[in-house]
């Protein structure tokens, strides 16, 4: 190298143009000798504008491994261009993290009579098939009473979620109680969840009517179809409509998964939360924010904490009782 | 880490310069651009500019890397005038005023790896389609040259011209991405 030399030889697209074939003979074919390392300092000793085209195209394939972390959506960028859906965690997270590996230890328990109480620990849940045919799944965390009533089939949720199966019949309505609240069956497939401050039930099938407040005592009363969202809060009902397919989707626990549709990580985490003893902590409100699409084991707390690290390249601090994510 | 005032060695140079040059690529092109030159007219004066630059940094890395490179790019377009003999009206004035430019944020450095692999995705999807799919097959998916042959059925030159000019391609879009200069976390 002359050290006055000012202006290069060659043009830009030249020099760019044997510093790439240099860098993919080097990092892509794998077949690098002595005598092409010899070739390539002769070259990069020429000068400056050799030697920084090359550091330059360099460090832009060296960050490109980065998009190893994309692995499991490469179909999905290899095809069409993607829409644009403007935020990228979505769209990282939409096609990629499907991870259907579920927790194995879910739990299963036979039929049994139609008679006393079912309780689940946290990341439990548990298959109910009452005496009727009726079948009753609860989800982690909950408990539910069968109540003695020679006239209808009554049960309680005391906390937590359960889905619902009936077996209509009419003579003998199947009523469930929770949290003050009565949703009476007429013939459905629904799904009743404690939320602070009442219940949400969602209808997936047939019809049921919700009575809010104890019965009687209330003249808030709805009937719900199948997609009808009703949040029962004392005295009072709001009704909301969804998609039967997102309802669907949202009983994933059943199979032992969790599938959110673009929700923030702090909905990620705090249904994490009611799964898991050891706890989510999304401890920084940006992150809090970012959205994703995901079908995870709903015990899976290391997976989750290995998806916003790779994924989401985010800092995951790993603690006995509690998973602190960062950015 | 050479201490300043020191000549810096070769590994210490190249550190300097892809850790503090090349993200001011993109405000250095605007810069570069001015006065309706030809693509390949700034792209020569960019590597002029990155030759300039790392000659004279060989001697001692400067304290603030951004006047230094800016004053380094201002010379070099008073040279070009010099040398084309012509003097576009507004590029002689505008050279004072350029300097604006240069006051903006520092980038931050510490870009979270998060934000990278947004921006490498967003930067992927702008590629034209067979350099994206070369490079997903190659960086995504991990495939060697020949695989990546087998699988396409394109010749394995056929596979080199869409990686190296992929590279190329990504690397123009990665620094001349506004995201690069404009964004702090």
């Amino acid at each position: 190298m002359t050290g006055l030399e000012q202006t290069s030889p060659s043009s830009a697209d030249e020099t760019d143009a044997r510093a790439a074939a240099f860098l993919y003979k080097q990092h892509d074919v794998g077949t690098w000798s002595d005598d092409d390392q010899a070739e390539l300092d002769g070259w990069l000793n020429e000068s400056f504008a050799n030697r920084t085209a090359y550091w330059r195209l360099e460090a832009a394939w060296e960050r490109a491994n980065r998009l190893n972390a994309l692995r499991p959506m490469a179909r999905q960028l290899r095809a069409a261009k993607p829409e644009k859906t403007g935020g990228l965690p979505i769209k990282i997270a939409a096609a990629a993290v499907l991870i259907t590996a579920v927790g194995a230890s879910i739990w299963k328990f036979p039929a049994r009579e139609s008679t006393g109480s079912y309780a689940t620990p946290i990341g439990a849940h548990e298959r109910i098939t009452l005496a009727d045919g009726t079948r009753i799944e609860l989800n982690t965390n909950s408990e539910l009473r069968l109540e003695k009533n020679a006239r209808n089939r009554v049960v309680r949720l005391v906390r937590g979620e359960a889905f619902f199966e009936v077996r209509h019949d009419a003579a003998r309505p199947f009523i469930v109680l929770a949290q003050g609240h009565r949703v009476v069956d007429l013939g459905t497939k629904f799904v009743v969840r404690e939320q602070q401050g009442g219940i949400r039930v969602s209808v997936l099938e047939g019809s049921a009517r919700l009575e809010a407040g104890e019965a009687g005592t209330s003249a808030k009363a709805a009937v719900l179809k199948p997609g009808d969202v009703a949040l029962a809060t004392e005295g009072s009902i709001r009704i909301e409509k969804e998609h039967i397919d997102t309802l669907q989707t949202q009983l994933g626990w059943q199979r032992g998964v969790l599938v959110f549709h673009h929700a923030t990580l702090a909905e990620v985490a705090s249904e994490y939360n009611r799964y898991n003893d050891r706890r989510i902590v999304i401890a920084d409100p940006e992150v809090a924010k970012l959205t994703i699409s995901a079908t995870l084991p709903t015990n899976d707390v290391d997976g989750f904490a290995r998806m916003a690290q790779n994924f989401l390249g985010l800092h995951v601090k790993n603690g006995t009782d509690r998973v602190v994510i960062t950015h | 880490m050479p201490r300043i005032g020191d000549a810096p060695g070769m590994d210490a140079l190249k550190a300097w310069f892809v850790r503090e040059v090349l993200p001011l690529e993109a405000v250095l092109i605007q810069y570069l651009s001015r006065g309706g030159r030809s693509k390949s007219d700034v792209e020569d004066l960019r590597q002029d500019l990155y030759m300039r630059v790392c000659l004279a940094a060989q001697q001692e890395l400067p304290r603030a890397t951004r006047p230094f490179v800016f004053k380094i790019a201002r010379n070099l377009l008073i040279d070009r005038v010099r040398h084309e003999q012509v003097v576009p009206i507004d590029q002689a004035e505008n050279l004072e005023d350029l300097n604006i430019a240069i006051d903006e944020p520092t980038p931050d450095r510490t870009v979270i790896a998060r934000q990278e692999l947004r921006r490498l995705q967003r930067i992927l999807d702008k590629l034209p389609e067979r350099f994206r799919n070369a490079i997903v097959m190659r960086k995504v998916e991990g495939l060697s040259v020949r695989e990546i042959s087998e699988r396409t059925g394109a010749a394995e030159k056929t596979v080199e011209k869409h990686l190296t000019e992929g590279m190329r391609a990504l690397a123009e879009e990665l620094y001349r991405d506004t995201a690069e200069t404009g964004r702090s976390t």
